[in-house]
């Protein structure tokens, strides 16, 4: 599958890399080229490719090959642009697979019901620690193997 | 009209100020404290501080009951999702957003905003109306179907100088729907009207016919295809 991955946080990195070791034809877009540097996230293993660029401007786009993707996934600190870059993939080029990240829980919503896949980090968070908490009150959390007896 | 401009900028400051002189209800949104206290001390209150893409600022400036939303800042992609937001979650009749990159003017219009306004576009169309080298102007952009209304000047030099509309061969799907000569007469050209050199011709075409119709009202051979007289 030809995958390219909009924006190289600790997320985009983390998915890009995954994507690649499963096989993948990996495409990284950043608009800072410091983000593929010695202070970026991109593990230096990743052996796809790395493009500066705006993935909110089709010329960028296509030039990252997104004419022949298979799938799209935006993963900016920005919601507006995740979701305007998500729109051109599905919109414009067609892509079969687009999914984009929202942190804002309302317009997540929206994009949702408008057809977009999107992943909103803030619920699934505040999620996952509520439940570690509830689970804490049960029974302690183990601080490492054998810390249990201890305790 | 109750009008929301969201970005207060250099644009959305000018453009709520001409609404508020048209007596419009006017309500600017900007996430710039400082810039919110200057545009209150010169326009009155008429601003409201915070982002407007998000749904809880939207509906604290009462966009439920806006007639116009209008979002002017420096970045496309906050234009547009203020924009999706007022019509997809509000309903708000009318949206226009400013864009920067005038290819996304397409893809705002397809994504449903009802008008886009591009200063990068606008002020191409005037070079393009200056330079000699760009003969083909185009003057608008029907909604849907691919057509566009462009204007060519014909010049000296060109194949069509002294033929009648029947005898020019134009590429598939376009049409000369005006001529204006020299004097600025407009004329609604029938099979027999005569080009000549200096008119102004309006057409409608398509978009990807807009090269070959150039061609065949300016260039010295015409279209150039088998058949052509």
């Amino acid at each position: 599958m030809k995958v390219i991955i909009m924006g190289c946080g600790r997320v985009g990195a983390e998915v890009a890399l995954m994507l690649e070791q499963e096989g993948h034809e990996v495409t990284v877009l950043d608009s800072d080229p410091a983000a593929f540097g010695p202070l970026g996230y991109l593990s230096e293993e990743f052996r796809g490719i790395r493009m500066v660029g705006n993935g909110v401007d089709q010329d960028a786009l296509r030039h990252a090959g997104i004419e022949q993707a298979d799938a799209f996934v935006s993963a900016t600190r920005g919601d507006n642009r995740n979701v305007m870059a998500c729109q051109i993939a599905k919109h414009v080029f067609n892509v079969p697979r687009v999914v984009s990240r929202v942190f804002d829980p309302i317009r997540e919503e929206m994009y949702r019901s408008l057809g977009l896949r999107t992943i909103n980090p803030t619920r699934i968070q505040a999620r996952l620690l509520k439940e570690a908490l509830e689970k804490e009150e049960e029974e302690p959390v183990s601080a490492g193997p054998g810390a249990r007896e201890e305790i | 009209m109750y009008v929301i401009v969201v970005g207060a900028g250099k644009v959305g400051y000018y453009l709520a100020k001409e609404l508020v002189e048209e007596q419009h209800e006017v309500l600017v949104i900007e996430l710039d404290a400082a810039r919110c206290a200057s545009i209150t001390e010169e326009l009155g209150e008429i601003v409201m501080q915070g982002d407007g893409c998000e749904a809880s600022t939207l509906e604290r400036a009462g966009v439920g009951r806006c007639d116009m939303i209008i979002a002017v800042t420096g970045d496309d992609e906050d234009n547009l999702v203020v924009c999706q937001v007022a019509r997809h979650r509000f309903q708000v009749p009318r949206t226009v957003a400013r864009v920067c990159n005038p290819k996304n003017e397409e893809i705002f219009k397809r994504l449903g905003i009802d008008t886009t306004v591009s200063a990068t576009s606008v002020i191409m169309a005037h070079i393009e109306q200056e330079l000699p080298t760009h003969p083909l102007i185009p003057l608008m952009t029907l909604k849907g179907g691919g057509l566009e209304i462009v204007e060519v000047k014909v010049p000296a030099e060109s194949f069509v100088v002294g033929k009648p509309i029947r005898d020019i061969l134009l590429p598939h799907q376009s049409l000369i729907s005006l001529v204006i000569d020299t004097e600025g007469h407009p004329r609604i050209p029938t099979g027999e009207t005569v080009i000549r050199a200096g008119d102004e011709v309006v057409a409608v075409t398509m978009r990807e016919s807009e090269a070959a119709l150039r061609m065949a009202l300016t260039s010295s051979k015409g279209m150039g295809l088998p058949g052509s007289p």
